[in-house]
């Protein structure tokens, strides 16, 4: 099925849950990740449990701490 | 209206010319208080371009001397002045373009007892810091204080950065909750930064202050702006005020507290 992350379409397997698409996409480190799936933004308790579904559209927000 | 001198319909002309800015939204700039928290990659811009703009009322915070290492980015410092508190030095320029504009210096760290009654006294304020903690104790603040304000973050080639009017659009802890977890973060100092990319987030954070103080656009609520400079790709992810949100919703906070201090590396 398709889905969208951070604007790009891509094909991943039907039943695929959060936790399992962080792995697919190479996500080394989930904890400096914000996702948002379909404009509500997941709690990370939550990913496991979260199916993907055809046409659902993420975002992938990444933790930028520097400013100095 | 005010009396502009001539001194300063010249030094202005450019933005009194300017549609959507023109001599009141200059009036406006020229009555406005700003805070830069943060006197580094991304203050050393701000500061400079809110400085020449007129802002009426500058304050800078930053509680470290200008080191070596930070000449590659830092732009409002000097190399004669390594070993100088960053604020002075950031002041000196500051006076130096712009003899008009009021420059206050907080010599200091801000943390949970002191940062209210320094965000209190201005209009709109800057986050130019480095550390998560400072980055959700400013979000804090501003949220409790109702202090609109500009968020921002940068890393390697990557800048990100939204704007935020507390109570009315999404807030930092609407989009990323709470700071990421010490022990995912290695250390800061190796993971480096490009020096123009400081600028390049520094310069919309400054142009998102100036568009606020004179209404003019529509400022970055309720989006983060996100780029990759390698690339050049830019960014808007849209998202709305979360109703659960711990710091800003109907159940957020009503009280400070310090986070714990983290760095800021990380991989993909």
């Amino acid at each position: 099925m398709q889905i969208t992350i951070n604007g790009e379409i891509k094909e991943v397997n039907t039943g695929l849950n959060i936790t399992e698409l962080l792995v697919v996409e190479n996500v080394e480190m989930p904890e400096m990740v914000s996702i948002q799936l379909n404009d509500t933004f997941l709690k990370q308790d939550e990913y496991a449990e979260t199916i993907l579904k055809e046409g659902d559209v993420l975002n992938f927000l990444y933790f930028m701490g520097g400013g100095a | 209206m005010r009396e502009f001198s001539d001194e300063e319909l010249e030094r202005y002309s450019r933005h009194i010319i300017l549609e959507d800015v023109g001599i009141e939204g200059q009036e406006k700039i020229l009555n406005a208080k700003v805070l830069v928290i943060g006197a580094g990659g991304l203050g050393s811009p701000v500061a400079l371009y809110l400085a020449a703009a007129g802002v009426g009322e500058i304050g800078i915070v930053d509680g470290d001397l200008v080191d070596l290492s930070n000449l590659q980015r830092q732009v409002i410092h000097t190399t004669a002045e390594v070993g100088v508190p960053k604020v002075l030095s950031a002041k000196a320029k500051m006076e130096a373009i712009n003899p008009n504009v009021k420059v206050t210096v907080y010599q200091t760290m801000l943390d949970a007892s002191n940062i209210l009654e320094i965000v209190e006294h201005y209009d709109f304020i800057i986050d130019g810091t480095d550390n998560f903690a400072a980055k959700f104790l400013i979000n804090d603040a501003c949220v409790i204080a109702n202090k609109p304000y500009s968020h921002g973050g940068i890393l390697r080639f990557g800048g990100q950065t939204m704007t935020i009017k507390p109570h009315e659009s999404a807030c930092y802890a609407c989009v990323f909750d709470s700071p990421p977890p010490t022990n995912a973060i290695p250390t800061c100092s190796s993971a480096g930064i490009l020096g123009a990319v400081a600028g390049m987030l520094g310069t919309i954070q400054a142009a998102e202050a100036l568009k606020y103080i004179v209404g003019a656009g529509e400022p970055l609520f309720n989006r983060l702006l996100s780029f990759d400079a390698k690339t050049m790709n830019f960014r808007n992810i849209n998202f709305k005020k979360n109703p659960k949100c711990r710091v800003c919703s109907g159940e957020g906070i009503t009280k400070l507290r310090d986070y714990e201090a983290v760095v800021c590396e990380m991989k993909k």
